[in-house]
């Protein structure tokens, strides 16, 4: 077996922290090598300097056996390497073919024939006269990673690609992995499923605070091992029973809305409710309705239209109420996004600890009490762990974990009866996501109804007593989540439900 | 040498850079004025310290300060609020014209009531103008930067009309001013011997009052939150919409205050010359203090310091008074300039690449 590529003594330093200590690792010819490690851990900065985005400070790299220096990403693709980000660079007005002819400096119409040549090498197939705006996501990852197979790649780079799939979806990305490593072609892929990780890669290199903490075999290796290799000795979220779930706090009647600014889906008469005490899933992928469902909940959307139906917090009706009405009867909300919805990125965690607190005593004749804010900000931060370096800084200078555990700790911290979360953990690292899911489960076992909206069903399934899917603003029925398989939830999210139950 | 951006924004430059905006903004005014003059030093002193060097220029430049500063304060707010109200001159200019309207009712009259109806009105008049603008904003969706500077027009065009017309003097051998005001309706000198009127007085009030407003209340907290970022504001449940119209009404009736303290105050009646384009000035001034009252009030009184110079240095040396608008707008120049210097530093050595955040 030839090396691929390898990596000696990598280190890059930037102000204040060492992202890459001395990595190390190698990369042979045909193999899928997993690269694990939490949001910090210097993953994002390894694939940088592999890219040629960043240059490391020290530590060669080695491409075939042959030194190399990569200044560019240009550079990089030169070496035979190819990256799909996680957000994808294509232009959603132009067609498959004028999307990777622009990549690589072609006509479209010698693209549309090398295209149709990969369909017969690697089962992999998208129409290229299609526009990229009406393709799925699983389509539009696979329009990137034919651009970086048409430019004669050897190393193919993977940053968190099921992150946006279903599991239909995924399932053909990793049948397409295969294929691509039967040909020769290695594949770096970084993800913080587990799940995935043990199925499909060949060996993985674990990061844990900018050095490498292991080197593992998937298959063979424990998931317990591997999390503990990630997070240091931290045990794993279990859920237990649910043990109340008697009396409904939320309950939604024929909920029915039109388009919600933003290209969202018009939602068709949902009918569900959420019991004090249990944890709720909405599985889905975005662009379902997601976003009408969850401003309708919160009472967002009355700033745009009045939609159809009823909803009601422990029996009182709420269709009509604002969003400040509805916190105060013991809504609390954490929406999708973090900076720019859930939190104002350029004011301090002070600011916005009183963003949705205000009600909580914060005010006096309409004026704030700046010590009782600090003191708020203060115990959100230490009860909900949040490492921050100190309560006057703003929230861009978070990561997304520690954001994300504040803003969880604030609404928390207002006792809400009825908690409504969005992607609570979407790219959030490993230890922070135990962090919520515990602080979730106590909650609910504290008699909270909470409802979640999520796309990544190992969440679902972690967290939740009752489960279904949102497609096409349809919502499919709702099981408990020990009776639902992992196919079926995916028939859901495909729409497929009309027949089931 | 180039730019690099700064890991983190350095702050200390958020109150360097109009420092260094000031010094850069008089060398350059000594280069314009070597090449214009022999004695590029002398006019300098003339232009920016002869006018404020007695007791008397020293009013004068506290009265020109008094109607920008009083626009610049309620334009922070609307700026704050992220609603680019570029519309102060007309809300000043409507002001002016309904406050005149209302001390001409006044004319044979010494009720001490005049004073703070004609205020009143001016107010009105200046926050109704805003109304307008927030309407078509908030009903209709258009931008307030474009209705503002319209309105701006149709506000001038009204106020040549009424002196023109309904409020010309009768007895004014058809001169377009208004009759002279009762003395029932001007506002009392506060320095003997100047023209220092008790309308300085009300940007005494207004500046703790604006501070208060954006540092201390909910309120302000709430039209912070939806400038920066409305989603937030209403996903916390804020009154977005509403806020936009309180936002618009206060700076509208700060700029409407100006004008009406103008016309019962160094004027004394209405003429087409109110404003020189104080609301213009406003927006400079508002954008230089930092929307931060303290440094409103410091940057008005620079602006203002700019117009006298102006007009002194036409005076004595015969310079045209458009160097008034040149020097502004070098400030403002400079200022946007040196405000990169807070997320950018001046590297002189060959470029890196920057570094992205790792996450």
């Amino acid at each position: 077996m030839t090396t691929r590529l390898a990596l000696k003594n990598i280190t890059k330093a930037y102000p204040g922290c060492v992202a890459n200590d001395d990595i190390s690792f190698s990369l042979n010819r045909g193999e899928i090598h997993a690269l694990l490690g939490e949001n910090g851990a210097g993953k994002s900065t390894l694939m940088n300097i592999i890219y040629g985005v960043v240059q490391p400070d020290a530590g060669e790299l080695f491409i075939n056996d042959v030194k190399v220096t990569i200044n560019s990403p240009a550079d990089a693709r030169s070496y035979g390497i190819g990256m799909v980000f996680q957000h994808f660079t294509l232009f959603d007005s132009m067609t498959v073919a004028e999307n990777i002819a622009l990549a690589l400096a072609q006509k479209p119409a010698e693209v549309s024939s090398a295209i149709e040549a990969l369909r017969t090498t690697y089962e992999l197939y998208v129409e290229p006269e299609k526009l990229v705006g009406t393709l799925s996501m699983g389509e539009k990852q696979r329009v990137e990673i034919i651009r970086c197979l048409l430019q004669d790649i050897q190393i193919l780079i993977l940053d968190e690609p099921t992150s946006v799939l279903t599991p239909q979806e995924a399932e053909q990305l990793f049948a397409l992995l295969n294929t691509l490593s039967a040909k020769g072609c290695a594949v770096i892929f970084i993800s913080h499923k587990l799940s995935e990780v043990a199925r499909i890669c060949h060996s993985a290199t674990i990061l844990r605070r900018g050095k490498v903490s292991g080197k593992i075999t998937p298959g063979q290796t424990s998931l317990s091992t591997l999390t503990k290799l990630m997070m240091g000795d931290q045990s794993s979220v279990t859920k237990t029973e649910c043990r109340a779930a008697s009396q409904s706090f939320l309950t939604v009647e024929g909920l029915s809305t039109r388009a919600y600014p933003g290209d969202d889906t018009a939602l068709k008469n949902l009918c569900f409710d959420v019991k004090q005490g249990e944890i709720l899933g909405i599985a889905g992928v975005a662009g379902n309705g997601q976003e009408a469902l969850l401003s309708a909940l919160s009472g967002e959307i009355n700033q745009y239209q009045r939609p159809a139906g009823d909803i009601r917090f422990n029996g009182q009706s709420v269709i009509a109420a604002s969003p400040v009405e509805r916190r105060s009867s013991g809504m609390g909300y954490v929406p999708a996004e973090r900076l720019g919805r859930g939190a104002v990125a350029n004011m301090s965690l002070v600011s916005n600890a009183l963003l949705t607190c205000y009600g909580q005593g914060l005010l006096r004749y309409g004026f704030i009490n700046i010590q009782a804010v600090q003191q708020l900000t203060r115990s959100i931060i230490a009860k909900f762990g949040v490492r921050t370096p100190g309560i006057e800084a703003n929230a861009n200078q978070l990561s997304g974990g520690n954001l994300q555990k504040f803003i969880l700790g604030r609404e928390l911290q207002q006792q809400p009866r009825l908690l409504i979360a969005a992607h609570p953990t979407w790219g959030v690292d490993i230890s922070a996501q135990q962090h919520i899911y515990r602080d979730l489960l106590t909650l609910r076992d504290s008699g909270c109804a909470i409802l979640i909206i999520s796309e990544d069903t190992d969440e679902l399934f972690t967290l939740c007593d009752r489960i279904g899917a949102l497609c096409h603003g349809e919502l499919s029925p709702l099981m408990a989540a020990n009776q639902v398989s992992l196919d079926q939830l995916g028939q859901w999210m495909l729409g497929e439900f009309a027949h089931a139950s | 040498m180039h730019l690099e951006l700064r890991p983190v924004p350095d702050y200390k430059w958020q109150y360097l850079s109009p420092l260094l905006a000031t010094m850069l903004t008089l060398l350059s005014g000594w280069l314009l004025f070597a090449w214009l003059t022999d004695a590029p030093g002398h006019a300098l002193y003339v232009f920016f310290i002869a006018g404020i060097s007695d007791a008397f220029g020293l009013s004068e430049w506290l009265l020109k300060a008094t109607p920008m500063l009083l626009c610049a304060y309620g334009l922070a707010i609307c700026y704050r609020a992220s609603l680019w109200n570029i519309g102060a001159e007309g809300q000043l200019l409507m002001g002016a014209l309904v406050g005149s309207a209302v001390a001409l009712e006044f004319l044979d009259s010494e009720s001490s009531l005049a004073i703070p109806s004609v205020i009143l009105a001016g107010m009105t008049g200046g926050a109704l103008w805003a109304l307008l603008a927030g309407l078509l904003k908030f009903r209709f969706n258009t931008s307030e930067i474009l209705t503002t500077i319209m309105l701006n027009y149709i506000a001038m065009n009204l106020l040549q009309w009424a002196v023109y017309g309904p409020l010309k003097d009768p007895g004014g051998f058809n001169f377009p001013e208004s009759a002279l005001f009762s003395e029932a309706t001007l506002l009392p000198v506060l320095w003997p011997d100047t023209r220092l009127h008790v309308g300085f007085l009300f940007t005494c009030v207004v500046m703790p009052l604006t501070w208060l407003l954006l540092a201390k209340s909910f309120v302000g907290f709430q039209i912070q939150v939806a400038g920066q970022d409305p989603k937030a504001a209403v996903m916390a449940g804020y009154p977005v919409k509403r806020l936009g119209y309180v936002v618009l009404l206060i700076s509208g009736a700060l700029a409407g205050l100006a004008g009406a303290v103008e016309v019962i105050g160094p004027l004394g009646q209405l003429v087409p010359t109110v404003s020189p384009g104080y609301g213009y000035s406003a927006i400079i001034i508002a954008l230089l203090g930092r929307l931060h009252p303290v440094g409103i009030t410091l940057a008005g009184l620079l602006v203002s310091l700019l117009f006298m110079g102006a007009e002194l240095s036409q005076i004595e040396m015969g310079l045209s008074s458009a160097i008034a608008s040149l020097f502004q707008g070098l400030l403002l120049f400079f200022f946007l300039a040196c405000d990169v210097l807070i997320r950018y530093r001046i590297r002189f050595s060959p470029g890196t690449v920057t570094p992205q955040p790792n996450h």
